[in-house]
């Protein structure tokens, strides 16, 4: 396929229609000449990779950015949107990606907050409240106005911040990766929620990167590709395949291709761990898991379930203060969980790799170069210099060996690792933890915030290293991630393993419940006996 | 992609704010009735204009290297130390301590006696605060400024009550021995039958600052230890990840800084005053700060702003000296330098960057 297929004209006035949109930063032209034509009451989906372009367009139509070029028609009249608070007069609405709540606010007070209608709150309060009561029957919206919001969960909080766009009158509602932080239920729910509000004719505008959701909920779809719209399709037009062909500009595997897993001896054992954290918060109750020689076991769950508290523990910085229980076996030596044996360096002597969930807080150093990156936690290691000092022609031989092998773009030993894309980025992460061989790899979110391109290849690498008889231990949120790579899938719910499943003999259903901390088919604990 | 050509970024930027501060400085003597451009030319005939000038500049360049250096350290490991006053007057207490109380028999030994016990004083006046942020949460800031007060009292005290020779109304130690008096450069040159720099204080231990700046350098960007230190200034997460050992970076990165400051005590007071006087630091570990700031925490701009400095601090004096202008409108001349190349940098530099970025397109 080549240009857009077609643009989608009709006679009425489009809710929202962009004309030769254009933004640079610098020599990056983020958007380059972009056409998009809402139609009022649909449900309009945005896809592209990481760095397409997508949330600079929506940053524009929210007024944070101003366009170099270009035009914006709401409701068929040219806006100028100079700032957020013009983009909420003309009636649209943003749901962020990350939310702005303020955490120790109630419901209410977070949905008048700067929209307040006099100086003094109770009038705006009282009549917030009605709105929401209205609201909620309407749409499925239930929250509790006078809860404080850090005890919603985030579902609950995502639905907040749709209230708060909705009491501001919004007729569009834009919504930037809405699922990303939500359990299958909840995403559904959402999605009913999302129908709803379509049907009262407003208009809503799904930036995803996820081909499943497109494909289920939205009319129309848009596919943007290096700061330009490559395509707008209606979406029963079109298919997965060709959505990501479009995304990428080339074929794409969606699926990983795999032999069965031969498991070998356990190389990590966990046994009762259990930890809570500064506060006192019971983080982990109680962990059991053992990982073998071969195998990949994925670990489901929605974040903030314990996750982030296990890789740290195994990686061997466990959060300062707190308290840890249980033991914890490496080819079958015992770990340390405390003192000052317990640190991420003794860990990797021990054969440990780990591609952290945060590679730009953890995994990298954003302002070094990709060079200082590829020895970054492997500094002290005897190849990469002599005594005290650095061989920097050493590390830097050893970097464009891997940005090489591992196709880092640009293939650039000395820029900064922020100025790789997230995908680069996280090859380069890849690249050093994995061709360190270890016995064990931790790997958490391996395709967070990466394109689709990159995410076939660190796929392919995972199972390669699989192949070569190492243990593998996988956590993501992405539930299509862990069904197609794990041999064996734990589920983690609120710091325990809430079942264990074989991706052959699950659904994402099935998954969805034991995420929720629903445990319906009440299994064997036990992983299957596969001994060789 | 960097925004602008680095040249740009080390040169231009403090250049630019340079002449801004140097421009506001004149709108303040106009409005004083002097005349700008006979301050400015007294002011740099003073300091450059004949070697005299320059042993003194040189002389106040070398307290501030070794204060920004020391700065420079603690800023690459995220850590603010604004104890380098202290610091360094507390190497001058370790300079006083060795020299009065071992018998070392020529410069040659006594100099790195005195730097040893200079670095290990300073050093120890920067390990608790250093302790006390990496284990106690205690901000490095708050705790450095106490500790430059506490430096100065117990300093107070030690020469009114201990070091003060029996019978002196100074409160300041016995001079040191004259085996152990630093050469001068200018007794240097005068061996190599140059006359230069007569009368002036800037003595050997410019060049053990110099050696500093490339020592440093070889720390910082060619060592593991630096390695280590900038890494975790950048992202203290990203450290522990790599199994960098917060508490280790913390209190090594302070205790270099603190023995840096120290080492000032070399010059000052082994090198100038030959003894240990009251207040010898005269503000060197602040300049310090403004130093490091301009000097875009590299050595080799440590050493330019160190000079620029000195060259501000001798061209001050003489202003005083020949003009009516007033004593304290050198520090106000002194302060819109810091102002502009310190606190005002991203007042230059943004607008510079845009510049860069609007030319590399117009090229492309």
């Amino acid at each position: 396929m080549t240009q857009a297929q077609g643009r989608l004209e009709t006679a009425a006035p489009a809710a929202i229609e962009l004309r030769a949109i254009s933004k640079a930063f610098g020599p990056v032209q983020a958007n380059r000449d972009i056409h998009l034509r809402v139609e009022r009451g649909t449900i309009h989906g945005i896809i592209g990779e990481n760095g397409a372009g997508k949330s600079t367009l929506m940053s524009i139509l929210y007024g944070f950015y101003k366009p170099d070029a270009g035009e914006i028609l709401v409701g068929g009249r040219p806006l100028t949107i100079a700032d957020s608070q013009t983009a909420i007069r003309a009636g649209i609405g943003m749901v962020f990606q990350h939310f702005k709540l303020v955490q120790n606010f109630t419901v209410l007070e977070n949905i008048i907050l700067g929209a307040e209608d006099g100086r003094l709150l109770r009038p705006s309060l009282s009549k917030a409240r009605g709105v929401l009561r209205r609201l909620a029957q309407e749409y499925e919206l239930n929250v509790d106005p006078d809860e404080v919001v850090e005890n919603l969960s985030v579902g609950h909080q995502q639905r907040v911040e749709i209230l708060k766009a909705l009491y501001r009158q919004a007729d569009i509602l834009i919504l930037d990766e809405p699922t990303g932080v939500l359990t299958p239920a909840e995403a559904d729910h959402l999605f009913r929620i999302l129908e709803g509000l379509r049907a009262e004719g407003k208009t809503i505008i799904l930036i995803t990167h996820k081909l499943r959701e497109i494909m289920e909920i939205t009319d129309t779809v848009s596919v943007m590709r290096r700061g330009e719209m490559v395509a707008s399709v209606r979406t029963a037009e079109t298919s997965p395949e060709q959505l990501a062909e479009l995304m990428v500009g080339r074929k794409v595997l969606l699926n990983v291709q795999k032999t069965p897993a031969t498991p070998g001896k356990p190389i990590l054992e966990i046994r009762g761990l259990r930890m809570a954290d500064a506060a006192g918060v019971e983080r982990l109750r109680g962990i059991d898991l053992t990982i073998r020689a071969g195998e990949i076991l994925g670990i489901a769950g929605v974040s903030g379930n314990g996750q982030t508290q296990l890789l740290e523990i195994l990686g061997g910085y466990p959060e300062k203060g707190s308290t840890l229980s249980g033991e914890i076996r490496m080819n079958g030596v015992p770990l340390p969980v405390a003192g000052a044996a317990c640190n991420a360096a003794e860990r990797r002597r021990q054969g440990l790799g780990h591609i952290p969930e945060d590679r730009q807080a953890e995994g990298l150093i954003m302002d070094f170069a990709a060079w200082e990156n590829v020895a970054f936690g492997y500094h002290d290691a005897p190849e990469y210099g002599r005594g005290p000092l650095m061989d920097r022609d050493a590390i830097r031989r050893d970097a464009e060996g891997k940005i090489a092998r591992f196709d880092v773009r640009p293939p650039s030993c000395d820029l900064a690792a922020r100025n790789f894309s997230g995908g680069n980025q996280q090859k380069i992460v890849v690249a050093r933890e994995i061709e360190r061989n270890p016995d064990l790899l931790l790997i958490g979110q391996p395709t967070r915030g990466v394109d689709i391109g990159a995410i076939e290849f660190i796929h392919k690498r995972i199972v390669e290293l699989r192949d070569a008889g190492k243990a593998i231990l996988l956590v993501s949120v992405e539930l299509d991630e862990i069904m197609s790579l794990s041999d064996r899938i734990a589920v983690m719910f609120d710091g325990r393993i809430m079942g264990e499943r074989l991706p052959g003999d699950t659904t994402t259903g099935d998954l969805g419940l034991l995420m929720a901390g629903v445990d319906a088919a009440p299994q064997t604990q036990d992983p299957p006996s596969r001994e060789p | 992609m960097e925004k602008m050509p680095k040249w740009a970024d080390v040169l231009l930027t403090p250049l630019i704010s340079l002449v801004l501060a140097m421009a506001i400085s004149a709108l303040v003597i106009l409005a004083i009735g002097e005349s700008p451009w006979e301050a400015l030319t007294t002011m740099i005939d003073g300091a450059l204009g004949s070697s005299y000038g320059w042993g003194f500049t040189l002389y106040y360049a070398t307290n501030f290297i070794f204060t920004g250096l020391a700065v420079m350290v603690a800023y690459h490991a995220s850590l603010f130390n604004i104890g380098g006053e202290g610091q360094a007057a507390m190497g001058g207490l370790g300079v006083a301590l060795v020299l009065l109380s071992l018998p070392l028999p020529h410069w040659a030994l006594a100099l790195p006696a005195a730097m040893i016990g200079a670095a290990l004083f300073g050093a120890a006046w920067a390990l608790i605060p250093a302790w006390l942020q990496a284990r106690r949460g205690s901000h490095i800031v708050i705790t450095t400024i106490m500790f430059n007060f506490i430096a100065a009292a117990a300093l107070n005290y030690i020469l009114v009550n201990l070091l003060r020779p029996v019978g002196s109304m100074d409160p300041a130690s016995a001079r040191f021995p004259n085996e152990t008096h630093l050469p001068k450069l200018s007794d240097m040159a005068l061996s190599l039958g140059v006359e230069w720099g007569k009368n002036t204080p800037v003595n050997i231990s410019f060049f053990v600052a110099v050696i500093a700046c490339v020592l440093v350098w070889l720390l910082i960007w060619r060592s593991r230890l630096g390695f280590e230190i900038r890494a975790f200034g950048k992202s203290e997460p990203a450290a522990l990840y790599a199994g960098i050992n917060p508490v280790r970076i913390t209190v090594i990165a302070m205790l270099i800084s603190g023995g840096l400051a120290g080492m000032m005590a070399i010059n000052n007071v082994m090198g100038e005053a030959e003894r240990l006087v009251l207040n010898a630091v005269e503000g060197a570990g602040f300049i310090g700060i403004a130093v490091a700031l301009m000097g875009r925490n590299h050595p080799l701009g440590v050493f330019l702003a160190a000079l620029l400095f000195g060259f501000l601090y001798q061209g001050g004096g003489e202003l005083a000296l020949w003009t009516s202008i007033p004593r304290e409108l050198i520090i106000v001349i002194q302060a819109l330098v810091i102002l502009f190349t310190g606190a005002l940098d991203n007042m230059v530099r943004v607008p510079l960057e845009r510049m860069f970025m609007a030319m590399r397109k117009r090229g492309a």
